[in-house]
């Protein structure tokens, strides 16, 4: 017994101390530089506690690959018509496929022949017919999810870069599920601006201007009713006034080739945006603008015309954005520059933003009422239970402790849902002990010694607590598994506690009573 | 200290036509408020649309609110009190998620500072939820709360009655095709099904402690959604947490108490199951009274002194943990002997 009681003391020991370490971190403000990396995590608090910006979105990766598929087919018409190999037409269908309609089953076979060595990607179908004009291609499974998790992973690189210029802020970024992609920016900030910023596709492209015109109509009547060949109809705005320009459809030199872009001033003195091409990108710009001095070259963003300066010179690495941008414009787009095109649009789910002041307020009143809470509870337990209440409230602080300490070493965030887990796992330790004190009050009314009656009393109660606190398990166990993330949190927590109450009811409040029963020498059970 | 004497006898199971009629009344209120309210009154969380939390100066008052929403054509914006009586905080509820909501928020302030003074408005908090996340937040947490009733069911039949086998089975045989259907079928219909099929299962199966436990803790949560309902008050993810934690509380008390029966069972063998579930009851009663005397002392200081959010989840384990420890005396128990009596009749009394 003496030493079985002194191993058991020094566990007690040796877990309460690393508790207390690794939950110095969350309690103090800042670790010393010499504190123990092991120790170093510490426990957050979430939006709601703390205020801040959730942000939950998805990927419209359907867009991605309509995307793609575009591009592939004006690249099968390009290198159909170079082959000589002649189509009346390319179409993209609704479901993302491309319809070619060859001018006859001979332009047809070269046409197969051709597609199945360069595009491999596809299937064609119906592959075998003979006759016949029209084939239709198919994307392949795999590369269609190819596509759309490049699509996602993209995204999210560049919504990191977005919210995170300077690499100051510590955002939680995560991918859930295949399109989902979840953002936490907790502290201030101005929401508004962060949602605006991430919801900016930044595609920016220089396209050659074939026409201008007041109107999209005007404009047509003077190209026999329709847009010419590989060209394209865009909106923009000159001196107020809103102009259609007429536009050749391939870019040269997009947003891709930018390698900088950064704040400037136009000749007039306002904001403007100057950029940077890289080596690539700089040498077909020059060719670009090298041919056609004297023409109006558009910068194109986000689908509309930005401006269509007329080129002087040769241009090759560098060049200005121009509009009459206020400050936070010209700010915002210089980081949508930076940071890359967004492959595909994001639909947002789910937006929480707390405001710091609220998430103060809930974690001070939440913080003062589980205090007192608390303290009357362990009043009421040293009344009711005298010496033996005394050692519930040390088993029940080191219960608290124990919580905090795993939470902290997982580096879990603390939100709503999972305090009232805890909660909940507080409750059922006391009821651990009230269970165990009502046996052996039991147990002792039945006239039995001290050891006995505390024996008796804990080894009755330790199915009892075992079945409750394992189907509370189990219930945590599928949340955990269905749940979603604040269900999850609420899972986690109450888990833990129940690891936590378990070992500190049936092992640490037993050592405490067989310390003070044959160490002390207590003669009597004050219970 | 002692609140219940040693060797008390309280016939609780002599009570238990009067409970089934009390709880009864209760059950049948809080599905016909549930009814004329048209289902529980789901927060944005759920539901999707614009929540914006706005705190004024204490002289402004709901109206004054309401028609600042009304000046900028936002007629169909709900205002609520927030939180505590007297509070200076409103909630305010708006359908659209749309993506060109953009500065509404920012909007919202201008025109209050307008009416009630420049600098005294504060956006304490704005939730936007699109339509498809409400759903799936609501699908996921019927479907965990499902699927957690599901295999607590297996395992106190299993522990209790050494009938793993059969409940496993059962367990499978609802779980899987459930899981499979869930796309195809209306969820909460599906659940209520589903409920009603397991508890129909465990009765004919003669599954009593599984049944006992899982009725306590369906009666607990229906009466706890149905004083919400009653109050109109919101069904929000905190309070998703708090039914969570009232199922746990809940299915405590009942095993407690299960678990001396089935203790008491070996020990008494000459005594009727009536008596051994009231010897039961009665030993275990000190120990279910300071339980919920410990948890209601911290649940009202949260419910009192929590503040805003707190303050609703608070009510909701309020509610819970009475209606819990009630039902694990007036509601599991008897559900063992009307099992028991009607099954073999006599059996235990002939002994």
């Amino acid at each position: 017994m003496e030493r079985s009681l002194r191993w058991r003391g020094v566990l007690v020991l040796i877990v309460t101390v690393v508790a207390l370490l690794y939950l110095v971190p969350t309690l103090v403000k800042k670790v010393p530089d010499s504190w123990p990396n092991m120790f170093s995590k510490r426990i957050s608090l979430g939006l709601d506690l703390q205020g801040g910006m959730h942000l939950d979105m998805e990927v419209r990766t359907d867009k991605a690959v309509e995307n793609e598929v575009i591009r592939i087919k004006d690249d099968i018409q390009r290198l159909l018509r170079k082959k000589k190999i002649w189509a009346r037409s390319v179409e993209k269908t609704e479901n993302n496929d491309i319809v070619i309609r060859f001018l006859s089953p001979e332009f047809r076979e070269q046409g197969l022949e051709f597609i199945d060595k360069e595009f491999s990607d596809w299937t064609i179908e119906p592959v075998s017919s003979k006759e016949g004009r029209i084939v239709t291609l198919k994307l392949k499974d795999e590369v269609r999810e190819h596509i759309e998790d490049m699509a996602v992973r993209q995204a999210r690189e560049v919504i990191e870069r977005r919210i995170n210029p300077e690499g100051v802020r510590e955002p939680s970024i995560q991918t859930m599920g295949r399109k989902r992609i979840i953002i936490e920016l907790p502290g201030v900030m101005d929401t508004e601006a962060a949602r605006r910023i991430i919801e900016r596709t930044g595609q920016l492209s220089f396209q050659m201007v074939v026409d201008i015109g007041p109107t999209a109509q005007a404009l047509l009547t003077r190209h026999e009713g329709k847009t010419p060949e590989g060209t394209v109809i865009l909106m923009g705005t000159e001196q107020g006034r809103s102009v259609v320009y007429l536009l050749e459809k391939e870019a040269k030199v997009t947003g891709a080739d930018l390698k900088d872009a950064r704040i400037g001033y136009d000749e007039y003195g306002q904001l403007a945006v100057n950029f940077e091409l890289d080596a690539k990108g700089a040498k077909r710009f020059g060719v670009l603008t090298g041919k056609n001095i004297g023409k109006r070259l558009a910068i194109v963003l986000e689908g509309e015309v930005q401006s269509a300066p007329v080129i002087k010179s040769k241009i090759t690495d560098r060049g200005q954005i121009t509009g009459n941008f206020t400050p936070e414009e010209a700010s915002e787009l210089q980081i949508v520059l930076r940071s890359g095109a967004m492959p595909a649009p994001v639909e947002f789910r789910y937006q929480n933003i707390v405001g710091p002041s609220l998430g103060g307020d809930s974690i001070q009143k939440g913080v003062k009422s589980a205090i007192i809470g608390g303290i009357l509870v362990v009043i009421f337990m040293i009344v009711y239970y005298r010496l033996a209440g005394v050692i519930t409230d040390l088993v029940l602080a080191l219960n608290m402790v124990l919580i905090l300490a795993v939470l902290a070493g997982f580096q879990a965030t603390l939100t709503l849902p999972g305090i009232a887990g805890i909660v909940l796992t507080i409750g059922m330790a006391v009821d651990a002990n009230v269970l165990i004190f009502e046996r052996i009050r039991e147990e002792i009314r039945t006239g039995k010694t001290p050891r006995t009656a505390v024996d008796g009393g804990f080894s009755k109660a330790l199915l009892t607590i075992l079945d409750a606190n394992i189907t509370t398990v189990i219930a945590a166990v599928v949340l955990f598994q269905f749940g979603t993330g604040p269900v999850k949190g609420f899972a986690v927590t109450l888990t833990v506690g129940i690891m936590a109450s378990l070992f500190t009811a049936l092992f640490v409040s037993r050592w405490i009573f067989d310390l003070l029963l044959v160490r002390v020498g207590m003669k009597k059970v004050s219970i | 200290m002692e609140f219940i004497r040693p060797g008390t006898r309280i016939n609780f199971v002599g009570f238990r036509r009067y409970a089934a009629i009390v709880s009864g009344i209760l059950i049948l209120i809080s599905i016909l408020t549930l009814i004329l309210h048209g289902g529980p009154n789901l927060g944005v969380d759920f539901k999707g649309g614009t929540l914006i939390q706005v705190r004024v100066p204490p002289e402004a008052d709901v109206s004054g609110v309401r028609n600042g929403l009304d000046e900028m054509g936002l007629k169909g914006a709900e205002v609520q009190r927030f939180g505590e009586p007297g509070s200076s905080e409103y909630v305010i509820r708006v359908d659209v998620s749309e993506t060109k909501l953009e500065r509404l928020s920012d909007q919202i302030k201008d025109n209050l500072e307008g009416r009630f003074g420049s600098d005294t408005v504060e956006i304490r908090r704005v939730e936007v939820v699109g339509p498809k996340a409400g759903r799936e937040l609501t699908d996921k947490a019927l479907f965990a709360l499902f699927f957690a009733i599901l295999f607590i069911a297996v395992y106190i039949s299993g522990r209790f009655e050494m009938k793993w086998m059969p409940s496993a089975l059962m367990a499978i045989a609802i779980g899987v095709p459930s899981y499979l259907l869930r796309d195809f079928v209306g969820l909460s219909a599906m659940i209520l099904l589903v409920v009603f099929i397991t508890l129909a299962l465990c009765t004919v199966l003669r599954f009593r402690f599984a049944l006992g436990a899982v009725a306590a803790l369906i009666h607990d949560v229906i009466i706890t959604v149905g004083a919400f309902s009653l109050m109109d008050k919101e069904f929000t993810l905190p309070i998703i947490a708090a039914l969570l934690t009232i199922i746990g509380y809940s299915l405590n008390d009942t095993i407690v108490v299960f678990d001396r029966v089935r203790e008491n069972m070996k020990k008494l063998r000459k005594e009727t199951l009536r008596e051994v579930i009231n010897v039961s009851i009665n030993e275990t009663l000190s120990r279910t009274i300071l339980t919920s005397l410990t948890t209601l002392i911290v649940v009202v200081v949260l419910f009192l002194l929590g503040g805003g959010v707190i303050h609703d989840f608070a009510l909701a384990l309020l509610i819970g943990v009475i209606a819990g420890t009630y039902s694990s005396i007036f509601v599991a128990s008897p559900i063992l002997l009307i099992l028991e009596e009607k099954g073999r009749p006599g059996r235990r009394r002939s002994r």
